[in-house]
């Protein structure tokens, strides 16, 4: 078999993969809506206000609400010493009625 | 000769030369492939958790009430409540009463303690997270013990535990009734930790957060807007998680865009020579060129990014759980929902597969432009 037609052929297998991705993503997409719905109404019910994805101190636990200076007041010239509070962006500027 | 059946012969004849050279070849697709991987995983997961995190969030409170005092987030004065329930176009207003609890008796974990507005189980009765279950190794009806603000260790029986499948939210959750979280952390009666309110009007959100910081000036209001663009910020393209990542691939791709744009090796510029020698045209080199560059940066784009798909949505992003975790001792289990954004795969492809096929051109054509003599010489 000429090389050509297996570099080709592999081409083809890949993007159709890429392409089955694709429409797996958008059958996970809606498969997954009731799992999302029950979460979000726990979040609604519960009062929520963040993922819990980084539980290792109190100001990365709950981004969205957490007082922004918070790991810069443990001492003078105290640095930020949590991976998670490395990694994650600041959150977006308060709006001017804080 | 039809001009797709000459394309075929140049790839034919581009794939034995790089077959020729496999070991530096194989490497080179290895190591594209890798930050293709990378870079992709990331945006892959980034896209999918701001995606949840917009679903998930999308009933959040509407305003959050915080009050600060010498700079530190303090507790509320209940009376608080009412003054913001005067304010007109305020439909609901409830004092929370939440906080946290590091647990060092079962590896220094942090959890979060929550009164819900409505809990169906006794004082004394808890519900769970699934990760704090895990971790303390317990089962509905055992006793989880937590030392109170007296120094006396109370425990409490936990009454359930929290379905697996609301981890990203719940991990880490304890809920228990009001009477148990104001003893055990010592809180009088009249505080609460903060407000959360709803508004009859959405659009008047932003106002009312205005009129509630001019009426109460030690508080902070925080918007639900504001608690969604939160994980937009966490996981954007150009911070965090994502920039650490993105800076690695840069400086990669620098790499590979240097040993290319620098020259040709003796070697290749001897085949090109004798390729020209034999009767190929400029054009033909460029062609063979073109090929050898796109051989290398598709195969290695659509492999890295298929790899980051099963990575990411099917294997749980096993690779950035030591990332995210970090001193973490709870994390939680969760099962992304894929979410594929066609323009950031384009643009990735645009910032991979494209620099690197232009790269491979260039140095050939100033080869391929000279006397095939000259440059089986030189």
């Amino acid at each position: 078999m000429r090389k050509s037609t297996l570099f080709l052929s592999y081409i083809a297998l890949m993007t159709a993969l890429a392409s089955a991705s694709l429409l797996h993503a958008r059958a996970r997409g809606r498969s997954d809506l009731p799992r999302l719905q029950r979460n979000a109404d726990l979040v609604r019910r519960l009062e929520l206000t963040d993922l819990c994805l980084f539980t290792e101190a109190q100001y990365t636990r709950h981004p969205a609400v957490t007082v922004l200076h918070t790991p810069f007041q443990d001492h003078p010239l105290s640095f930020e010493h949590f991976p998670s509070g490395s990694l994650s962006g600041p959150p977006p500027r308060r709006a001017s009625h804080e | 000769m039809s001009r797709l059946e000459k394309q075929r012969n140049i790839l034919d004849y581009t794939l034995s030369s790089l077959l020729r050279r496999k070991g530096k070849n194989a490497a080179l697709t290895l190591v594209f492939t890798l930050v293709v991987f990378m870079v992709a995983s990331a945006v892959l997961f980034a896209q999918a958790v701001r995606r949840e995190a917009s679903l998930v969030l999308k009933d959040t409170p509407e305003i959050i009430v915080q009050r600060t005092v010498a700079g530190r987030q303090g507790l509320v004065p209940e009376a608080y409540v009412e003054r913001i329930a005067a304010i007109r176009g305020v439909s609901a207003v409830r004092g929370r009463l939440w906080g946290y609890y590091f647990d060092d008796a079962f590896g220094g974990a942090n959890y979060t303690l929550m009164v819900p507005d409505a809990f169906p189980y006794e004082p004394g009765t808890i519900v769970v997270g699934g990760e704090v279950a895990r971790n303390s190794r317990t089962r509905v009806d055992n006793l989880l013990p937590f030392k109170a603000h007296d120094g006396t260790v109370r425990g409490y029986r936990i009454g359930e535990i929290l379905p697996t499948e609301s981890a990203l939210v719940s991990a880490d959750l304890i809920l228990m009734t009001e009477p148990d979280f104001r003893s055990l952390f010592g809180i009088p009666a009249a505080e609460v930790t903060d407000i959360v309110l709803s508004v009859r009007n959405p659009q008047e959100i932003a106002t009312i957060a205005h009129k509630i910081a001019a009426l109460l000036p030690d508080t902070r209001p925080i918007v639900r807007d504001e608690i969604l663009r939160t994980y937009d910020a966490v996981f954007a393209w150009r911070a965090g998680l994502l920039l650490a990542i993105l800076a690695g691939s840069v400086a990669a791709f620098i790499i590979f865009a240097w040993d290319r744009a620098t020259g040709l090796s003796a070697e290749e510029r001897r085949e090109i020579g004798i390729l020209k020698a034999v009767g190929w045209e400029t054009g033909d080199v460029l062609t063979m060129k073109f090929w050898e560059g796109a051989v290398v940066s598709l195969s290695s784009f659509l492999a890295g990014i298929a790899l980051a798909y099963a990575h990411v949505f099917f294997a749980s992003a096993t690779l950035f759980e030591p990332v995210i975790k970090g001193w973490s001792v709870l994390y939680p289990d969760f099962r992304l929902t894929p979410s594929v954004n066609a323009p950031e795969m384009a643009a990735l492809f645009f910032i991979t597969v494209v620099p690197y096929t232009v790269a491979t051109i260039v140095p050939s054509w100033r080869a391929a432009t000279i006397d095939p003599d000259a440059v089986m010489r030189f």
